[in-house]
């Protein structure tokens, strides 16, 4: 969709395509922080879900009939529509996954076959376990060495040291777009020119950016990029990985089954070309449509208002809670998107929780599967208050009113 | 006062309060006043890791009843404490083995104790019941 044709930004519009917005819990009008973890669905993508179930479903790549054929097209479209919103160059190169988590197993897996000992992975403090755990089994299982970029006490990724780190043994940088617990948005594409100039691929786990920014994976020139679809609006179970073709083709298959092969005899299979090469068995079908309905549905969004909006969600809280004694906000980064994590001197996170949970008001607390993190941090784990473009300005201050609340009950 | 009676008891004590947050403030109350864990018992054995909190508890028998001291370092965690404590020590083995914590669902603090909320309290309870009836066998043996 050209840039011009997109629709003016407006809160009040869009929480109306949310239903799940529109509910009390505790008898206290939902107020929903917890974007991080997941987010909630327009009606848009409910209604393709239903559609789906109610009218096409059919297996699909295998019917002859009129069902399964349709059911096909649409997937194969929603393909198309996230390598479009991508800008990935071929639709070949978008390969669906259950998730984050499972395309990062499948690169680990898969890529990792390439390596051969000695050869370096190299991560950052401030990655997701999903981020943290395949490499270290990949490590495991071929002998390779897991490198730790540090960050520092803002929690950005202090580059020099990464500089450091990076070199010939090199073979894959893994590194998160944005930080889920801090919010800390990383320099991908200037990490990716360093990347390659050492000859090392490089895979950028999107998780927590594609919700909120345009993402351009030839602009970053990243060789691997992941996310998944509940994050983004769309259904749970479904995901991307996004990979160059020529490395994707190099790559031997992750799993076997149906679908994945060309021809099957008990000498000999060979497997079918991407990205079906990829995708064994019977796909999630319905969320993989969905999910590309999901995208269209952002598509027709004005990004730029709406990072706009989030930054001023963000700074509007953070500002706010800066002014209580004893907060302390985790993650300062001077490049940072609608996260506020944070701690109460004395006060545990989970307490913290509870009763903001009490006053319909859903965060989340905890290490947010970041736990080494909490450990540079020293922190037992944080109050996580992370905000989609449906969330106001209003709801941040029934949420402020409702921490100092929590606080003086606490104290 | 019997088991069910003090349990009884607890669940009048929250009849009272019809918003969750007087409910929660009781209850943070109640982790305030919850007699301090002595320091040398704060072990690595004596902890129960959940998720979210951690979870102290030592067990031990006065006069053939069970005695529990438990800690969290979250203050709701340590309130939800005080609660079983209350209803389980001074109790006998058997009796803390076998007793169902019925007051738990009935002032609504059942997700506290769901296996789903990493907290410690379900692996806490569970380990109270299993220490009784370590317990009652010993006693049976003697
Ligand atoms: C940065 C980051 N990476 C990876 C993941 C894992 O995503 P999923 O559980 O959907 O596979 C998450 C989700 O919490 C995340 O925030």
């Amino acid at each position: 969709m050209a840039e011009g044709t997109k629709k003016p930004f407006s809160v009040r519009e869009i929480r109306e395509q949310f239903p799940a917005l529109r509910q009390t819990v505790y008898g206290k009008n939902l107020i929903y922080f917890d974007n991080g973890a997941t987010s909630q669905k327009p009606q848009v993508v409910l209604d393709a879900i239903n559609r789906y179930y109610s009218k096409d479903n059919a297996n699909i790549h295998r019917g002859v009939h009129f069902m399964s054929q349709k059911a096909t097209t649409e997937f194969e479209e929603a393909r198309i529509a996230i390598q479009k919103y991508l800008n990935a160059k071929k639709s070949e190169e978008i390969i669906f996954t259950k998730g984050t988590t499972d395309s990062i197993n499948l690169v680990a897996f898969s890529y990792g076959e390439l390596l051969k000992e000695g050869d370096e992975i190299l991560i950052t403090t401030m990655e997701h376990h999903s981020n943290i755990v395949p490499w270290q089994m990949l490590c495991e299982r071929k002998k390779l060495v897991l490198k730790v970029a540090p960050i520092n006490k803002k929690g950005e990724l202090i580059e020099e040291e990464f500089d450091k780190l990076l070199s010939n043994r090199t073979k894959l940088v893994s590194v998160t777009h944005i930080s889920n617990t801090l919010g800390t948005i990383n320099p991908v594409k200037e990490l990716a020119k360093k990347t390659h100039a050492v000859g090392a691929k490089i895979l950028v786990d999107g998780a927590q950016s594609i919700q909120h920014m345009k993402v351009d994976v030839r602009d970053l020139d990243c060789d691997f990029y992941v996310f998944s679809s509940h994050k983004v609006f769309g259904p749970t179970g479904i995901g991307v990985l996004y990979g160059k073709e020529d490395l994707l083709d190099r790559m031997p298959p992750y799993q076997g089954g149906g679908d994945m092969i060309s021809k099957v005899t008990f000498e000999r299979t060979t497997y079918n070309e991407l990205p079906h090469k990829f995708e064994a068995g019977t796909p999630h079908i319905a969320g993989g449509i969905c999910l590309g309905e999901a995208i269209r549905f952002l598509n027709a969004l004005d990004m730029d208002a709406i990072q706009r909006h989030e930054k001023e969600l963000a700074h509007y809280a953070q500002d706010m809670l800066d002014t209580f004694e004893g907060v302390r906000i985790i993650g300062e980064a001077k490049q940072k998107t609608s996260v506020v994590s944070f701690v109460v001197d004395k006060i545990h996170p989970f307490d913290i929780g509870t009763l903001l949970d009490k006053q319909g008001i859903a965060v989340r607390t905890g290490h947010h599967c970041t736990q080494p993190l909490m450990d540079f941090f020293k922190i037992p784990g944080t109050v996580r208050a992370s905000f989609a473009f449906y969330n106001t300005k209003e709801e941040i201050d029934t949420f402020i009113a409702a921490v100092e609340k929590s606080i003086s009950i606490l104290k | 006062m019997n088991i069910n009676e003090k349990q009884q008891e607890i669940i009048d004590e929250f009849a009272i309060y019809d918003d969750w947050m007087e409910k929660y403030e009781y209850i943070i109350e109640l982790g305030k006043e919850l007699e301090a864990f002595p320091e040398d018992k704060r072990t690595d054995d004596r902890l129960i890791d959940g998720c979210q909190s951690r979870v102290w508890l030592s067990t031990e028998i006065e006069n053939g009843n069970m005695h529990f001291r438990a800690d969290s370092d979250a203050i709701i965690t340590k309130g939800i404490i005080g609660l079983l404590i209350r209803v389980l020590n001074d109790e006998t083995p058997e009796t803390v083995a076998k007793t169902d914590l019925f007051f738990i669902n009935e002032i609504g603090l059942q997700e506290h104790l769901s296996p789903t909320r990493a907290n410690g309290l379900l692996s806490m309870v569970k380990r109270m019941k299993m220490d009784a009836l370590k317990a009652s066998v010993d006693a049976a043996k003697n």
